[in-house]
């Protein structure tokens, strides 16, 4: 998305968001909640993409969508914070705060090692949101319907409006990331990727930037746990478990680091096999997500985004 | 030897383990020189350049630049005082254009990383596009390092260095791997394209046909050592660099 400017990438997103919005009205509620989870989990799989272009694949994401989950929840329950969009606010505040004092330690690793220890920190919250029982414990708690700029949601409605907040928002970040991924910071993060030596001695910092991917990638994941929880209306620790972070990791794999519409694609193909798998073989569903994963893995390696990538014959360049 | 030396390096010590890589090293690089540095393998050149660019640190001695002490320095910290290099293997992002890589450097070289502002606006295109032409790497813009043949990415991971306009420029065996009728044709464009900066630059070389042609001085280690300093013709005809360099006398 290189060759098109800022303005014409926000209007083109914008426009897209608005016609998904409104085709949701005529969706049915099954889908339009399909979609909500799809955009709310594609966020977190968003951040886990940021850290991807720099080189480094976190294998525990599901801390801070559990962080920006519990958040939301608790300020939801606790303080009678009810508005939608800054509880969805909230929730990317507090992750990309509590990821903050992680980032420089976790910056110093790379590979297996940088995803063994965010894998670790996820399990240290699970154990820890397991035995809180102020928490609700391994069943977690239930939290109410939230307002949207003062309004109540009336309950035929809210379903629907909370797929529109979850996709402007979702649509939103997106744009921005992909701003982020065009700017000088993102391609010089994209280069440590390919040879950290190279940037480290033209006089960029590798760590510096990765601690920096950690963070805004806490951030996106906490929003995605907050939005995930006002339209489920229940937490647990299985935020934050492992298989959940793995999920994540799927889709962010699934979708490759060069593409943000491909994140969001993954993010609801993986609802999709989940959701028919589930219906049709519900003791043997995983069994279809791992042969769709080979699958892509061995005739889509880099990625769905690869796909329309590969197009334009420009292989390595950024595509929407 | 101006009064006031570019680089200074006093008195440097260098071992690992039973090896010296670096004995008593006193060497003055005074501004715009074009200073060659010989020697076999486990001569201690690169150590040499490993400390000037504080990838490694003496064990003793100082290093100075334009006055300013920056032995126990970082190796960005040191880029950022401007001096840059080029590798024996050159360090390109595989996978991104050769565009994009100029334009990495350029970010970096532009100080202040930013989250919205565009790394390819025109006018970091244009600048990348300007150096590259000055390397005659142009026609290469558009096409990923992967597909590049080894001259032309040494010429890059010139060029790449080149970015930031340093005071030094390090260039670690800029010939090695290219085939003989392409090293004179490499080292003309990376004189030419240097010569508009009146750069000083250190280049570690095997080959003595471009030494004498490029050098206006030249470097022979031995064992960490020093053995011989001067203009090319006189350095290469020392006996011990006869003897440990080049060969020609037994």
């Amino acid at each position: 998305m290189g060759r098109h400017s800022p303005g014409r990438l926000f209007a083109g997103g914008v426009l897209l968001i608005v016609l998904l919005v409104a085709a949701g009205a005529l969706m049915p509620k099954w889908l339009t909640f399909l979609i909500t989870m799809a955009a709310s989990h594609g966020l977190v799989s968003l951040g886990i993409v940021v850290l991807m272009r720099g080189g480094v694949v976190s294998f525990g994401q599901g801390l801070v969508f559990a962080l920006g989950g519990y958040a939301a929840a608790l300020l939801f329950n606790k303080l009678g914070v009810t508005d939608a969009l800054l509880l969805a606010a909230a929730g990317g505040v507090v992750s990309a705060l509590f990821t903050l004092p992680f980032a420089p330690l976790l910056a110093r690793y790379r590979g297996i090692f940088f995803a063994m220890l965010t894998l670790a920190l996820s399990m240290v919250l699970y154990g820890l949101l397991a035995k809180v029982d102020v928490l609700g414990g391994s069943d977690g708690f239930n939290m109410g319907r939230p307002t949207l700029l003062g309004m109540r949601l009336p309950d035929a409605r809210v379903g629907y409006v909370m797929y529109a907040v979850t996709l402007s928002v979702a649509g939103l970040m997106a744009l921005v990331a992909r701003v982020y991924f065009d700017s000088t910071r993102g391609l010089v993060s994209l280069a440590m990727r390919e040879n950290e030596l190279r940037v480290e001695y033209l006089g960029g910092s590798a760590r510096q930037a990765q601690a920096i991917n950690y963070v805004i990638a806490g951030f996106i994941g906490g929003v995605g746990g907050a939005l995930t929880v006002m339209s489920l209306g229940h937490i647990d620790p299985n935020f934050s478990y492992w298989t959940t972070s793995g999920e994540f990791v799927f889709v962010a794999i699934l979708a490759g680091h060069q593409s943000v519409f491909a994140v969001f694609l993954a993010s609801t193909l993986l609802e999709v096999v989940r959701s028919f798998s589930s219906l049709y073989f519900p003791n043997t569903w995983q069994l279809a997500l791992g042969l769709f994963l080979l699958i892509v893995i061995r005739f889509v390696p880099r990625g769905l985004g690869s796909l329309w990538i590969a197009r334009t014959g420009k292989p390595a360049r950024e595509a929407t | 030897m101006s009064a006031a030396p570019l680089l200074r390096a006093t008195g440097i010590e260098k071992r690992f383990g039973a090896v010296v890589a670096a004995s008593e090293l006193n060497l003055d690089i005074a501004a715009g020189e074009k200073v060659s540095l010989i020697g076999s393998n486990g001569a201690g050149k690169t150590t040499f350049v490993n400390m000037i660019t504080g990838y490694l640190k003496p064990d003793a001695g100082s290093i100075t630049l334009a006055g300013r002490d920056i032995t126990r320095l970082s190796p960005r910290a040191i880029t950022h005082l401007g001096v840059a290099r080029s590798f024996q293997i050159p360090q390109l992002c595989a996978e991104l254009t050769v565009l994009d890589n100029m334009l990495v450097a350029n970010a970096v070289d532009a100080g202040a990383l930013s989250f919205w502002r565009p790394a390819r606006r025109p006018q970091a295109v244009a600048r990348a596009r300007e150096l590259l032409q000055r390397f005659d790497l142009a026609d290469h813009t558009g096409r990923r390092v992967a597909e590049l043949p080894g001259g032309v990415r040494k010429l890059l991971d010139i060029a790449m260095a080149l970015t930031g306009s340093p005071q030094l420029l390090l260039l670690d065996e800029p010939t090695s791997g290219v085939a003989a009728e392409e090293k004179y044709p490499l080292m003309d464009r990376v004189m030419r394209a240097l010569g508009e900066e009146k750069m000083t630059v250190l280049f570690v070389e095997h080959d003595m046909d471009i030494v004498t042609r490029y050098a206006s001085r030249v470097i022979a280690f031995y064992s960490g050592r020093v053995i011989a300093d001067g203009a090319p013709a006189a350095t290469l005809d020392e006996p011990e660099v006869r003897r440990y360099v080049t060969g020609t006398l037994r």
